[in-house]
């Protein structure tokens, strides 16, 4: 009887989500927004990558909001996991492929992700893809040799500074122009390095956030004692 | 022409995410289910550049298939559970060759 009623039910919903369905019109949204922003954000903003234009000009503060969000989340996590009694043993060594992989590694994974945070507002990526690129190319390194780890304290510096960068640069612009995050400066030529006003800036300083708080993360993670296997 | 391969290489692609997410809940070895969750994220990103939409795909390679396969990967090797079973059922755990003592497997 209850298998019946389940696969009644069931049935309801699936029915009801496919007459839904047979009446949208996928592919056409009914918003006059997103085309707005397509046709004038390289003027406005100066970005060669609208998506970045987005993300940190037209919804700075929802990318704000994202950067709270994820700072809680990683506090959160550090409160519960990193504990380790003073004498308990860490983690054995990697072996020679990840010890050298991670050493070769760890420069390339560098440059890849401070272009990529550089690049945010010419090319696709930008604070949060680079941030995380950075956040592994320190995390391998911690991979290959548990016993070194990372320093907490300048982790926990970095990321309090990118993260109160990203605020004043916010401030900033509510204090000269009247509104909170609007980009600033000269906007340069569409495509140049620097260009698009204080856009790289802030993807640098949500990069390095980004980054810092990801490692710190991964490696309170590791650092938590292992229950005997 | 083009758009035809672009569809059948987006077909095998939605095979493979879908075989590898069957394979995470049936693979009966940790290790394993995993990585194929690491392959459901990778197959993801690859259609998110077929799609155009290069930023998300960015994001989905570097958080989806790098960042959550190492926590998993992390978190098993935390709980004991990083060890492989052979065929008979008996579990071998996966530790570096300077840790090794002996091979208990006769």
């Amino acid at each position: 009887m209850r298998n019946l009623a389940a696969i009644l039910f069931t049935g309801g919903l699936g029915f009801l989500l496919l007459v839904i369905a047979s009446q949208l019109d996928f592919g056409h949204p009914p918003m006059v927004v997103g085309q707005e922003i397509l046709d004038v954000a390289g003027d406005q903003v100066g970005a060669a990558n609208i998506v970045t234009s987005v993300l940190l000009a037209y919804r700075g503060i929802d990318t704000l909001g994202e950067l709270s969000i994820l700072f809680a989340a990683a506090t959160a996590a550090g409160l519960v996991l990193g504990h380790r009694h003073g004498d308990a043993p860490s983690d054995p060594e990697g072996g020679f492929i990840l010890r050298a992989g991670a050493d070769l590694l760890f420069p390339l994974l560098l440059v890849v992700g401070f272009y990529i945070i550089l690049h945010g507002h010419l090319t696709p990526g930008g604070g949060f893809q680079g941030g995380v690129i950075l956040a592994a190319a320190f995390f391998v390194g911690v991979l290959g040799r548990p016993a070194k780890g990372l320093n907490h304290d300048v982790i926990s510096v970095i990321e309090g500074l990118a993260g109160a960068a990203f605020i004043g640069i916010g401030l900033w612009a509510l204090f000269l122009e009247g509104e909170f995050l609007k980009p600033m400066l000269d906007k340069g030529t569409l495509g140049d390095l620097i260009s698009a006003g204080t856009l790289p800036l802030l993807s640098l300083a949500l990069g390095l956030k980004v980054g810092s708080e990801l490692a710190g993360l991964m490696t309170s993670l590791s650092d938590t004692e292992a229950r005997e296997p | 022409m083009g758009a035809n391969v672009v569809d059948w290489m987006a077909l095998l692609i939605v095979v493979i995410v879908l075989a590898s997410a069957v394979a995470v809940l049936t693979v009966r070895n940790m290790v394993g289910a995993v990585a194929a969750s690491s392959v459901v994220s990778l197959g993801v990103s690859v259609l998110f550049v077929l799609l155009h939409a290069p930023d998300v795909a960015m994001t989905e390679a570097a958080v989806g298939a790098g960042l959550s396969g190492v926590v998993l990967a992390v978190g098993l090797r935390k709980l004991g559970l990083w060890r492989l079973e052979d065929d008979k059922g008996t579990a071998h755990a996966l530790v570096p060759t300077s840790q090794r003592e002996d091979d208990t497997d006769a």
